[in-house]
C-alpha cells in the first residue's frame, strides 16, 4: 500500500519510528528539509519504478500530498498499461 | 589596506559564448545567451535537455603534441585560457622563471569525463583495464600543472576545489599572495567540463536544473543551467605592471570568504552577506561606492531570493542604487570555472563602462527586488564592483574590483 511505503521511506530517511508519522504529518513537522525530500522521493521512485516530475515533486510537502501524487501516477500507469508513460 | 596594490594585466577564457575574450564580451554586451540543446549526450530520461556547451572544440587544434592525450577537457580549457591571458599580458617568458610567480586554479570535479570514460570501459564494456593516463587526466590539478610546465613557472602552483566557489577562492588566494609579497605575479582562475551522462544524471537527481533556460531573478525561474569552460586572469603588483609598461584593465582591491556552517545544499543569508562584507573590509572599499555586483545568480528559486536579501543586508538603502546582474543567464553555470568567467565579465564591465545584463528575464519577482539589468546591457560608469560566488556546502567567496583610471 502506497501510504505505508511513503511512511517507511520517510522513517528511513529521518531515522524516526514509522508510528510517529501519520497521513496528516507535514514535512515541516517532521523536520524534512529539501535534501531529505530528495532522498525520500528517490527511494519511492526506486520502489515503484516511476519518475516523479519536478513540478509534482515541488508540491509534495506533506505525507498526504506524496501519497496522493504517487497514487495518481501509479493509476495513470495502470490505465496506460506500461511504465513508460509516467517516465520523464 | 595593507600590502601592495594588485592589478589585472591579462585575462582569457573559453566558454559557451566563444573561444576567446572578444567573442565572450561580444555576446555578453548584446545579452546573447549560449544556452541550447545539449549535444553529444543522449538526454533521454533526463528532466532537462539544455546546457551551455563549448561547441566545435577540437583539442588537436590547441594541443598538437601531448596535451590532447594527457589532459581531460577541463584541464585543456584551463591551459587555453591561460595562454590567452598570458599573451594579453605581454608576459616575457624569462620573467616567469626569474621572478616568483604563482598558478592557482579551481575546479569542482576535475577530470570527471576521464572517470566516466574509465567506468564505461570497466562496468559496461566489460574491459579489464582502463586507460593508463586515467589518473593524470582525472587529477584536479592537471590544468595548473600543465600551465606551470608550459610557462616554466616554478613558484607556488596548486588547485582549490570548493564546488561553485572554486575559481573565486583561487583568484582570491592568488591576489593575497601577490598583495603580501609572496609572489610578484600570478595566473589564477578555474575550469570545468561537466557534460558527461553520469554527471548530468547526478545533477538531474538533485532537481536544481531548469528544464527550459536560466532566468536569474526572474519571476518564473526554474533552476540553473549547466555550463562549461575555462577562464584565467594574470595579476601582478602595480609596481611590476608599471615597470613593464603593460596596460592595466582593473585593480583587485579585496577578497572575502565565509562558511554558512549550516546546510550542505541550502544557502543561508548570513554566510553570503559575511563574504561580501569581508571583501569590502579587506579592500577598505566604501560600500556606497560600489556600483555593480556580478551576482552568483544561479536561477534557482532559493539562491536568487537569498542573494537578494544578503545584498540588501550588506548595502542597506544603497542596494537600490546598485546594478546587479547574473551573466550565468548567458554562459550557464560553469561550476568551478564560474567565478573566473564572472570576474572577467566584471573586469570588462568596469573597463568598458558597460554592465552586462541578466538575460532571459521574463518579469520581476517581488522576492528579488533589485535592479537586475534585465535583458539589455547598460552603459554605466562604475568605480567598484563585486563578483559573488556561493558554493554547495555553504562556502562563499566575494571579490572586490576597481576600475583602473590610471
Amino acid at each position: 500500500m502506497v501510504q505505508q511505503e511513503v511512511i517507511a521511506a520517510i522513517a528511513a530517511a529521518k531515522k524516526i519510528p514509522p508510528d510517529r508519522i501519520s497521513l496528516d504529518s507535514t514535512f515541516e513537522e517532521l523536520g524534512v528539509d529539501s535534501l531529505d525530500s530528495l532522498t525520500i522521493l528517490f527511494a519511492l521512485e526506486e520502489r515503484f519504478d516511476i519518475s516523479i516530475p519536478d513540478e509534482a515533486a515541488r508540491e509534495m510537502r506533506a505525507v498526504r500530498e506524496v501519497v496522493r501524487g504517487l497514487e495518481l501516477m501509479l493509476s495513470a500507469r495502470t490505465v496506460a498499461g506500461g511504465d513508460t508513460t509516467v517516465r520523464g | 589596506m595593507d600590502g601592495r596594490r594588485v592589478v589585472v594585466t591579462g585575462f582569457g577564457l573559453i566558454s559557451a559564448l566563444g573561444r576567446d575574450r572578444h567573442e565572450f564580451w561580444g555576446a555578453l554586451s548584446q545579452g546573447r545567451s549560449a544556452i541550447g540543446p545539449i549535444e553529444g549526450i543522449d538526454c533521454t530520461g533526463l528532466r532537462f535537455k539544455n546546457g551551455a556547451q563549448v561547441h566545435g572544440f577540437d583539442p588537436l587544434e590547441h594541443f598538437p603534441d601531448k596535451g590532447a592525450e594527457w589532459l581531460d577537457r577541463f584541464a585543456q580549457f584551463a591551459v587555453i585560457a591561460a595562454r590567452e591571458a598570458m599573451q594579453m599580458a605581454h608576459m616575457p617568458p624569462d620573467r616567469l622563471s626569474r621572478d616568483p610567480t604563482a598558478v592557482v586554479t579551481g575546479s569542482s570535479m576535475g577530470g570527471q569525463g576521464a572517470i566516466e570514460q574509465g567506468y564505461v570501459e570497466l562496468y559496461r564494456n566489460g574491459r579489464s583495464r582502463v586507460h593508463p593516463l586515467s589518473i593524470p587526466r582525472i587529477m584536479a590539478n592537471a590544468g595548473a600543472s600543465y600551465i606551470s610546465m608550459e610557462f616554466g613557472i616554478t613558484g607556488p602552483v596548486y588547485t582549490l576545489s570548493t564546488a561553485c566557489s572554486s575559481a573565486s577562492h583561487a583568484i582570491g588566494h592568488a591576489y593575497w599572495m601577490v598583495r603580501h609579497g609572496m609572489v610578484d605575479r600570478a595566473i589564477a582562475g578555474g575550469s570545468e567540463a561537466p557534460f558527461g551522462l553520469g554527471n548530468l544524471k547526478a545533477w538531474d537527481a538533485l532537481r536544481v536544473v531548469a528544464p527550459d533556460t536560466c532566468r536569474p531573478f526572474s519571476r518564473d525561474r526554474r533552476g540553473l543551467v549547466l555550463g562549461e569552460g575555462g577562464a584565467m586572469l594574470v595579476m601582478e603588483s602595480l609596481e611590476s605592471a608599471l615597470k613593464r609598461d603593460c596596460p592595466i584593465h582593473a585593480e583587485i582591491t579585496g577578497f572575502g570568504m565565509s562558511s554558512d556552517a549550516y546546510h550542505i545544499t541550502q544557502p543561508s543569508i548570513e554566510g553570503p552577506a559575511r563574504a561580501m562584507q569581508a571583501a569590502l573590509r579587506d579592500g577598505g572599499v566604501p560600500p556606497e561606492r560600489v556600483g555593480y555586483i556580478n551576482a552568483h545568480g544561479t536561477g534557482t528559486p532559493t539562491n536568487d531570493q537569498v542573494e537578494t536579501v544578503a545584498i540588501r543586508k550588506v548595502f542597506g538603502p544603497h542596494a537600490d542604487r546598485l546594478a546587479v546582474s547574473s551573466t550565468k543567464s548567458m554562459h550557464g553555470h560553469a561550476l568551478g570555472a564560474a567565478g573566473a568567467i564572472e570576474a572577467i565579465a566584471t573586469v570588462l564591465a568596469l573597463e568598458t563602462r558597460l554592465v552586462p545584463p541578466t538575460a532571459n528575464f521574463a518579469g520581476p519577482d517581488p522576492a528579488c527586488d533589485l535592479d537586475v539589468v534585465p535583458n539589455e546591457a547598460r552603459p554605466l560608469e562604475v568605480e567598484y564592483a563585486l563578483s559573488n560566488s556561493f558554493a554547495f556546502g555553504g562556502l562563499n567567496a566575494a571579490l572586490a574590483l576597481r576600475r583602473w583610471s590610471g
